[in-house]
């Protein structure tokens, strides 16, 4: 008896630990920056090259820093959630504009909508480092202090943004 | 035709485009010989290009650095693809990482400044070498886990096989040589 129960059990723990494998997800990386500053940055501003935005205008506001490009295929998935996002006016969305070419940039929000108070060109890459991109697109969740909350990365879903962001800015936006 | 294209077509990794600019170096020494379809000496052409462009050339003052370098390098882990190392991988990410140990290392920070630089924002996922905490320990000790498990399974289950044969030995043996001996005192007369 006991040789049949021996394998089978094994075969179970194998199975489960297999099950489980296929749920995580790779991609995922978790981020050490979380509940940590967000590192400091001054980039020009999309539309306006001559200006440039930092982190310190930012402060005491609750606001996400979406990393995208033109480029980027998931971000045209992500794109129309994000302008749904904005429509509801619950926090400031800065756009971080990666790697990317201004004119393609800009054609693409002109053609897809511009959910971002205002997109930043990191054309070298250098803030991406810094906040330890890896995948676009990514959103970043910062509190009003200049704190770093949460991290996505991949395109955001609707129900991402109902189960996730939605409650998490909120809770923000209520603290100090 | 647009580079870009042919690396589509093509997954370039380092080692590949060295093997392909060999076969190019080949074609092009024999072509001088023989004639080869010259849309095939266009295409490895267009291809090694491609590896020509992908090459980085480094400049460093002190050899201690090079070394630096490369060993950083190997080290670090390419976040993209995620089995590759910075140096193996021809993503962008992996092309701004080197470009960034680089520029560490002309600012004469050291070894341990760049993997925290690194770390900082990538987490430890980012070392191929990661270093021993409590959320790691199962990565380092799991293999002798294993080990372990396994010489306590084999040691039970050889232990188990040979049981019988002892148990059989203390009773049954001695009569065995108590008949030996009568046979060997009395032979076979009985």
């Amino acid at each position: 008896m006991l040789k049949y129960i021996i394998p089978l059990i094994l075969f179970i723990v194998m199975a489960g630990f297999l099950a489980m494998g296929l749920k995580l997800d790779p991609r995922e990386i978790p981020s050490p920056l979380i509940d940590k500053p967000a590192p400091d940055f001054a980039l020009p501003v999309l539309t306006r090259p001559e200006r440039t935005l930092s982190k310190t205008d930012l402060a005491g506001k609750v606001w996400l820093l979406n990393v995208w490009a033109s480029w980027c295929v998931s971000c045209r998935q992500e794109h129309p959630v994000l302008n749904q996002l904005a429509q509801q006016h619950v926090t400031t969305i800065v756009g971080l504009n990666y790697k990317d070419d201004p004119t393609a940039a800009k054609q693409w929000l002109g053609q897809l909508g511009n959910p971002y108070n205002v997109s930043v060109m990191d054309q070298e890459g250098r803030t991406g480092i810094d906040y330890g991109v890896y995948g676009v697109p990514e959103t970043f969740v910062i509190d009003k202090k200049g704190m770093i909350r949460y991290k996505h990365t991949g395109p955001v879903s609707i129900e991402d943004v109902q189960q996730i962001f939605l409650p998490l800015i909120a809770r923000l936006q209520a603290e100090a | 035709m647009k580079p870009l294209q042919v690396q589509h077509l093509f997954f370039i990794d380092t080692l590949v485009c060295r093997y392909l600019l060999n076969i190019q170096f080949l074609i092009t020494t024999h072509i001088q010989k023989r004639k080869t379809g010259a849309a095939q000496v266009l295409m490895l052409f267009i291809i090694s290009w491609n590896c020509l462009a992908a090459v980085e050339y480094r400049k460093f003052e002190d050899p201690q650095k090079v070394q630096t370098y490369h060993h950083l390098i190997s080290e670090l882990r390419c976040l993209v693809c995620q089995n590759q190392t910075i140096a193996d991988s021809n993503a962008d990410l992996a092309k701004d990482l080197r470009r960034q140990v680089y520029e560490m290392l002309q600012q004469g920070k050291s070894q341990q400044e760049i993997i925290a630089f690194m770390t900082q924002r990538y987490g430890d996922f980012v070392l191929y070498n990661p270093p021993f905490k409590a959320k790691t320990g199962l990565l380092w000790l799991g293999p002798v886990l294993f080990l372990v498990t396994g010489l306590v399974i084999v040691v039970f289950l050889a232990r188990r096989s040979k049981a019988p044969a002892d148990e059989t030995s203390d009773t049954e043996q001695q009569a065995l040589k108590a008949r030996a001996k009568k046979l060997l005192d009395n032979g076979d007369r009985s």
